[in-house]
């Protein structure tokens, strides 16, 4: 394996991606280092989920989409990997809105491990364990482990889809505006998780509250209309003087 | 005007209970008078022509419509939502239109062309390629019928895996989960209910069925059974339900009643055949309520 720069995780270097002749993403430079936190901000339509589609991949699953440039993973080249799955494997993602998967509480955090190929009843068992209380969910389901996913109230399914997320134990973490469904007391909690497991992953947060950014990340990456504006350690971008005006405004509350 | 639009809207009751009506009596009399549940239900002795030794046994009967309808859903489902499947999560654009367009022509062809085709060239054919002595029976039909219901089916079995979120197929995909992987242990069992409709409304497109089957199972009065087969022989011919309203109504005398309210033995072969009738009724009518409450089951859930 190749190894240009071991301290980044992830590197990508002239990404353009255009759904149907509209360029969502626009000759993107940026990278992620390992066992850092990279916030990424920005206000809707800025591209910031379309950057986290191409990193696992499951952009090819929406018609139109074109993707130039490159994303490397630890020196490879993302789209020239065969075994797409096994790449996604190395991904968690968490969506916006909680998606319990059609099927129980402990088989929506196994179905991950079983898809490698993990098929002891204990080994499935302590993982879905792990995975719950990683997530601080196990307390709650911890005596319903049976009950279809689908019937957790949102905010345990969303951290049902964070347990599931880490189930396959992913080098790199994507969360994509997890809080939206989740109430505060929650997503502190979760933020807490994410501050622990930042020891073993490496995490990318796209969020549209500016604070949580502030709050977890070592770096933040600016998005606006497809261009990164801006990326730096916090420090910088929540200080009076980033380099771009345009995130003092957004990070102020001035647009967006 | 209100009271126009409101009027269309209640016809299709009005229609179905007016028909109901008119079929229960119709066969009303023979339920009154000869109507023998053991006999009806359990006899395979069908001689309403007969002179001394009349019998209403339509064991035979709903026999060879339970036979042809099994055959008819052993190939119409599976295959049905294989091109479901296909259609839903393999194909996009211009192919999966004409594809879908395709299968509604499929229904849009009459019964009688169907029951041509298997006349034709399906009797033929499976003479050819079984040995069989007559090329009609619940095999021809079975098939005939899996076309014909096949539309709705796969339609309707369409719409059931359209309905899954693609949030569930993104989510199960960044897990790294496959195509088929996907499929099996996330769409299909999300779509379990709509699934399991598309497949019940099948079954009563199959069970009404007429015209079709009449020309394809040779219509013989005829339980298919062989010990060497666990169910049905699908080589055997049988007669339908339907197929049997279709052929003989137009035979049997419709009489009147003497002045006493007594029918003569001759009228009741025109009778059993409404009872028939209502047999179908009740059977289709379970399986679209049941189809219903399973469709109204995904939505209270979803």
């Amino acid at each position: 394996m190749i190894r240009a720069h071991p301290a980044n995780k992830i590197e990508i270097a002239g990404l353009t991606v255009s759904y149907g002749g509209k360029t969502v993403l626009q000759d993107l430079d940026l990278e992620v280092r390992r066992n850092e936190i990279l916030a990424i901000i920005g206000p809707a339509n800025s591209g910031k989920t379309t950057l986290l589609k191409c990193i696992n991949r499951t952009i090819e699953f929406i018609p139109g989409a074109r993707v130039r440039g490159s994303i490397k993973i630890d020196g490879e080249e993302v789209h020239q990997i065969r075994d797409v799955f096994r790449l996604r494997r190395r991904i968690g993602m968490v969506f916006p809105l909680p998606v319990g998967l059609p099927m129980t509480v402990h088989d929506n955090v196994a179905y991950a491990p079983r898809l490698m190929g993990i098929r002891g009843r204990t080994e499935l068992e302590a993982i879905v364990e792990k995975c719950l209380r990683q997530a601080a969910l196990w307390d709650e389901v911890k005596d319903r482990l049976k009950t279809l996913g689908t019937k957790l109230s949102g905010g345990q399914q969303q951290r049902l889809t964070i347990a599931r997320a880490l189930s396959h134990r992913p080098e790199i973490l994507c969360l994509d505006e997890f809080s939206i469904a989740v109430d505060p007391v929650t997503t502190m909690r979760i933020e807490d998780v994410l501050l622990e497991l930042k020891s073993e992953m490496t995490i990318i947060l796209v969020t549209n509250l500016v604070q949580q950014a502030r709050r977890l990340g070592d770096r933040t990456a600016f998005l606006n209309n497809g261009n990164l504006v801006e990326v730096d350690r916090n420090e910088v971008v929540f200080s009076d003087q980033p380099a771009n005006r345009l995130t003092y405004e957004y990070v102020q509350g001035v647009f967006g | 005007m209100v009271g126009w639009i409101y009027l269309c809207g209640v016809s299709s009751i009005i229609f179905v209970f007016s028909i109901f009506f008119f079929v229960f009596r119709e066969g009303a009399p023979f339920l009154r008078d000869r109507f023998d549940f053991k006999e009806f239900f359990f006899s395979p002795e069908w001689y309403p022509n007969s002179d001394l030794n009349k019998r209403y046994g339509a064991l035979a009967l709903i026999l060879g419509t339970a036979s042809v309808t099994l055959f008819a859903m052993l190939i119409a489902v599976p295959f049905g939502l294989g091109a479901a499947i296909f259609i839903s999560e393999f194909c996009a654009g211009k192919f999966k239109e004409a594809l879908k367009i395709t299968i509604e022509i499929l229904a849009a062809i009459p019964s009688v062309v169907w029951g041509f085709i298997g006349l034709m060239v399906m009797s033929p054919l499976i003479i050819w390629a079984t040995g069989a002595p007559v090329g009609l029976n619940v095999l021809n039909g079975g098939i005939v019928v899996a076309l014909m219901s096949l539309p709705v089916i796969v339609s309707i079995s369409e719409d059931a895996l359209k309905a899954v979120p693609d949030t569930f197929r993104e989510a199960a995909l960044a897990l790294g989960a496959t195509r088929w992987q996907v499929i099996y242990k996330v769409l299909l069992p999300a779509a379990k209910n709509g699934l399991l409709a598309a497949a019940l409304l099948g079954v009563g497109r199959a069970v009404g069925e007429t015209m079709a089957v009449y020309m394809t199972t040779g219509h013989s009065v005829n339980i298919p059974f062989d010990s060497r087969f666990p169910l049905f022989h699908p080589l055997q011919s049988v007669r339908t339900l339907t197929a049997t309203i279709a052929a003989e109504l137009g035979e049997a005398p419709h009489l009147h009643p003497d002045p006493s309210g007594n029918y003569p033995p001759e009228a009741h072969h025109y009778q059993v055949l409404f009872v028939i009738g209502i047999l179908l009724f009740a059977i289709t009518f379970a399986i679209n309520l049941t189809a219903d409450l399973v469709v109204k089951g995904i939505r209270r859930k979803g």
